[in-house]
């Protein structure tokens, strides 16, 4: 958890309202794939938090959704822009807790912080089995970059015009997958936690947030084991966790 | 050497920047940043008697200048705070904190504050009247003069340590309020706690906080902040907390130019973690500038 200041380097559209983002600076912040970074944004009061896609040693990947003004700005935003960044916030991914046969599920934006998870797995030598979910053909992104790490994708679009069609959920039992590391909206989550097939597993979750780390309690969830911050405590929890 | 110290309730601070209530929880977050004894005190997130989750989410939302929030006071209740939450503060803070304290009845504001007086790191106990009467329909203590005066009165009768009101502004006459509570013995005011306000996302037609409404805090409250402390100061002889919208050693200057003792830090605290850090380290140029050997002889100043 840190305070550093990044410059924006390249911006690449990958759809008609979703982003890739590169920022080059100090990235020693971030340790887990799965956290994210609160990002500041002039004029605007409260910074936004975007979860890391994926990072080396100086550069920091971002997949920024259009969701309204702020957002829209940041995808406007020239290379060459430094932007102020609390980084390395909130929990991420666990591999080492990976105790069955995983399998990543992401839908729509969710699908950013999967990326880095899956190439860390790459990178250990077994890239995952990754089903993706999106609306339509248009709303497809990184469907080659989680090719080109040798995972096993599994692509839904709910209108079918890719892929099964339908949603990512209905993917899972093609597999014999029993661990799910998961990002998505919140139905898609309601919908994995209900999968039988799935004994464990870490789901990542998404709240309006203050502060980002921890000082406010404005993005708390109700757990097993009672509020626990969005922020701070995840945002990713144990499947074990969730009510 | 500027001194930069001031006192409050007979309590010595190092310097006036208290960070706000609901806005540092209990102080460790911020000690994950930076070394928190440079803060002057700090103000503990707000305890009632039972735990409390809040409200629904979503409970904050962003506005020209500032933000809402409607997080609903949570809080893992005083017999937790008191046993747990303030002597872990006491590890990593060694100076006296506010405890903010709430309550739904007289009864409970008295035992809370009961509990929260016993605690040996606790200095001031700053008393949150922006909260409903379960007694009175619902109605705010802090809406009325009686209102305040009579929490004032239950929490006075059980403490021996300087009680702070902190005053709601949704009013119309907020310095017969803050008369009402020192008449009644109060200590201190601080003032102010945030103002009701909403968002409405266009998208859906629905308000975007599940609570419909939060409280509105940010830079775009320090006028409104500063015009109600002038207010109070002019009304009332005991000292007075100013806070709303308070981000910069200037905006600390101008609140005790107003009237203010010391000074609380809120959603700035959010936005920046290091805002307190900084307002503290640009203090002693600020008071050069205005030629102030002793901050504290800003206090007031302004009125003629």
């Amino acid at each position: 958890m840190k305070q550093v200041q990044m410059t924006l380097t390249e911006k690449t559209p990958l759809t008609a309202d979703v982003w890739q983002l590169r920022f080059a600076g100090d990235t020693s912040p971030i340790t887990h794939p799965g956290q994210f970074v609160n990002l500041e944004l002039p004029g605007r009061f409260l910074r936004r938090p975007i979860s890391v896609c994926d990072w080396d040693e100086e550069t920091l990947t971002l997949l920024v959704r259009v969701a309204g003004k702020g957002t829209a700005e940041l995808c406007q935003a020239q290379p060459g822009t430094v932007f102020d960044l609390l980084s390395g916030l909130g929990n991420g991914f666990d591999l080492d807790e990976c105790t069955g046969t995983p399998i990543l599920i992401g839908g729509g934006i969710g699908v950013a912080p999967l990326y880095g998870l899956a190439r860390r797995m790459a990178q250990n030598g077994k890239a995952p089995t990754v089903a993706l979910g999106f609306n339509t053909a248009a709303d497809v992104f990184y469907l080659k970059e989680f090719t080109d790490l040798g995972c096993h994708v599994f692509l839904s679009t709910v209108d079918g015009s890719l892929g099964a069609p339908g949603f990512v959920t209905e993917l899972v039992a093609k597999t014999e997958c029993d661990y799910c590391f998961v990002c998505g909206p919140g139905p898609m989550l309601r919908a994995v936690l209900a999968l039988p097939q799935l004994t464990g597993g870490q789901i990542s979750f998404e709240e309006r947030m203050g502060c980002g780390f921890g000082a406010c309690v404005g993005c708390t969830m109700e757990t097993k084991n009672g509020p626990r911050r969005v922020c701070k405590d995840g945002p990713v929890f144990r499947k074990e966790e969730i009510l | 050497m500027t001194d930069l110290s001031v006192t409050l309730c007979g309590l010595h601070l190092d310097n006036p920047v208290i960070p706000a209530s609901g806005t540092f929880g209990f102080g460790q977050e911020f000690a994950q940043w930076y070394d928190i004894n440079i803060l002057g005190s700090l103000s503990c997130k707000g305890t009632t008697e039972a735990p409390r989750f809040g409200n629904p989410t979503p409970r904050i939302a962003e506005t020209p200048g500032g933000m809402l929030n409607a997080v609903g006071l949570q809080n893992p209740g005083v017999e937790a705070v008191a046993a747990h939450e303030l002597p872990e503060l006491a590890k990593i803070f060694r100076k006296p904190v506010l405890a903010n304290v709430g309550g739904f009845s007289l009864e409970e504001y008295a035992r809370n504050c009961e509990k929260l007086s016993a605690c040996p790191n606790v200095g001031i106990l700053e008393v949150n009247i922006s909260c409903p009467n379960v007694h009175a329909g619902g109605k705010n203590f802090g809406s009325d003069p009686e209102g305040a005066a009579a929490v004032t009165r239950a929490v006075k009768a059980v403490t021996d340590k300087p009680v702070v009101m902190k005053l709601s502004p949704n009013v119309t006459d907020i310095a017969a309020i803050a008369r009402a509570c020192e008449e009644a013995g109060a200590d201190g005011i601080c003032l102010i706690n945030t103002l009701l306000g909403m968002r409405i996302d266009l998208k859906t037609r629905r308000p975007i906080l599940a609570n419909r409404t939060g409280g509105l805090s940010g830079p775009a409250v320090f006028p409104v902040a500063l015009r109600m402390v002038w207010d109070v100061y002019e009304a009332v002889k005991i000292p007075i907390i100013g806070c709303g919208g308070v981000s910069s050693a200037e905006d600390v200057c101008e609140m005790m130019m107003a009237g203010a003792t010391a000074v609380e830090v809120g959603a700035a605290n959010l936005k920046d973690p290091f805002a307190c850090k900084r307002i503290i380290e640009a203090l002693p140029d600020v008071c050069r500038q205005l030629g102030a050997d002793k901050l504290s002889s800003l206090t007031g100043s302004a009125h003629s």
